[in-house]
């Protein structure tokens, strides 16, 4: 009887681990989508918005744009580097202790994550490098300039942007 | 009978047909990946900003593209064989499948290996990853959900239409490094033409287009063992060379 | 910085070799491997049911 059951159930078994399989994969995907969304889908704030306090206050977020020129300091211990995150509009100074990504250049694209503190500054836990799309010498600059304003013009047309996503490139 | 007839001459047609372009494609891939890699190694300058790591776009480009396109196409598939009931539509859909799965694989994999040494990160929860891992589980799920149901017809009918609503994922990784604040940079090739150098450009189309033969080549031959499985009854199976022996 | 990020920063060419390339070929090279398998396998199944299938008919 109970044998009988078994091998009843043997397709069956399988069609449920299968099916099992399809939905965790299906919620695994809208979970990543909702994840995603709550955290406003953008990766990080521009400091443009962190001035206009859209940035969540007292946790961890990330912060980005580009290092602004001359800003860079490195503390005497070889490992403390303060910089300026800036989108051309406001800036935001950062304090990190650690490595820096072999692209992190004054002038160049900078993703931070930490807090605010009280004295203004990020106390950055994680600095990554936001590099571009050019792979290209210089006289090709010209054609990226029109391709760079279109890209700005179309995520203007988005609320999550501001117009630092065209000073980041 | 007429109907019955022009039921199996699609799949009929086809079997033979893809047997035959399978070595072409295979071996036209084959040439293509080789000239590829030998412009992107040898022929292709260092870039300015990332000196050799930015190599890894001649794989990473063109299995990206190809992860996107493929689900298209296999949606569009999908769609044929929900409307039209077709049985070589819904055939074609489930042989894409693992294709796009794997190329949607690379893609995140030799991404992962670019992110770490030039952003300092393997990994970003910032919208175009998320999309793109999205997209190889939809491929997963519609593999996973095909394999479920054992009528083949109605599994067909389920996985299209997983099929047809991921489809929705693929404009939001195009344009995700549009619509949001991401750490993946904008897209080297837009509408609007490239700025890319000239060599690096060709390392990539000609990669680009070895990977397209390449999928066309396996999909097709995974088509044909699926023809093979699921027309087995039938007298044109019986009357093959490959199966009479 | 650990072992790992000073060796591919020491030889980014076999760093992007191994990683990328020699995983997507392989990647390609199981695919194959499994497509072929795919192959001989489906034709023994429909030959060995088409030759059950003969038999039956005989036998009647």
């Amino acid at each position: 009887m109970k044998q009988e059951t078994i091998t009843d159930m043997k397709p069956r078994q399988k069609r449920f681990v299968f099916i099992a399989v399809a939905v965790a994969a299906l919620s695994l995907a809208v979970g990543l989508v909702l994840y995603a969304l709550k955290n406003n889908v953008s990766l990080y704030f521009t400091p443009t918005q962190v001035y206009n306090k859209e940035a969540p206050q007292g946790r961890s977020f990330r912060i980005g744009g580009l290092v602004e020129e001359g800003s860079v300091q490195r503390e005497k211990d070889g490992l403390t580097v303060k910089f300026v995150i800036t989108d051309k509009h406001k800036s935001i100074p950062v304090i990190y202790k650690g490595i820096l990504p072999d692209l992190f250049k004054e002038g160049k694209g900078v993703v931070a994550q930490g807090k605010v503190e009280a004295d203004g500054m990020m106390h950055a836990e994680e600095v990554l490098a936001k590099h571009d799309e050019n792979y290209m010498p210089p006289e090709a600059a010209d054609a990226l300039k029109k391709g760079e304003t279109a890209n700005a013009s179309a995520a203007k047309a988005t609320p999550a942007s501001t117009p630092a996503t065209s000073a980041v490139k | 009978m007429a109907i019955n007839w022009f039921k199996y001459s699609a799949p009929t047609t086809f079997y033979g047909l893809a047997g035959k372009m399978i070595p072409w494609f295979a071996f036209s891939a084959a040439i293509l990946f080789v000239i590829g890699l030998y412009i992107g190694f040898v022929v292709a300058p260092v870039d300015a900003q990332q000196g050799e790591f930015y190599r890894i776009i001649f794989i990473h480009v063109p299995s990206s593209i190809l992860s996107m396109f493929l689900y298209l196409v296999m949606a569009g598939y999908a769609a044929l064989g929900l409307i039209f009931n077709t049985r070589l539509s819904a055939m074609m859909a489930s042989a894409i499948a693992p294709t796009g799965a794997l190329f949607a694989f690379i893609s995140l994999w030799t991404g992962a290996l670019w992110g770490k040494p030039m952003w300092g990160a393997w990994w970003v929860w910032d919208a175009r990853l998320t999309s793109e891992l999205i997209l190889l589980f939809l491929y997963l799920g519609f593999i996973a959900l095909h394999a479920s149901i054992d009528d083949p017809r109605r599994a067909d009918r389920a996985a299209a239409l997983l099929a047809l609503v991921g489809s929705v994922n693929v404009p939001i990784i195009y344009f995700s490094v549009k619509w949001w604040n991401t750490l993946h940079q904008g897209s080297t090739i837009k509408f609007t033409g490239t700025s890319m150098h000239v060599a690096m450009q060709q390392a990539m189309f000609t990669v680009l287009v070895a990977c397209w033969l390449y999928a066309i080549a396996v999909v097709l031959a995974r088509v044909r063992s699926i023809i093979l499985e699921r027309e087995r009854n039938t007298t044109w199976i019986g009357e093959l060379p490959e199966v009479k022996q | 910085m650990n072992g790992l990020d000073l060796w591919m920063r020491e030889n980014p060419l076999t760093y992007v070799w191994l990683g990328s390339y020699a995983v997507a070929l392989l990647i390609f090279m199981i695919e194959i491997a499994m497509v072929i398998h795919k192959r001989k396998i489906t034709l023994q199944q429909v030959r060995l049911m088409r030759e059950a299938q003969d038999e039956a008919g005989d036998d009647n």
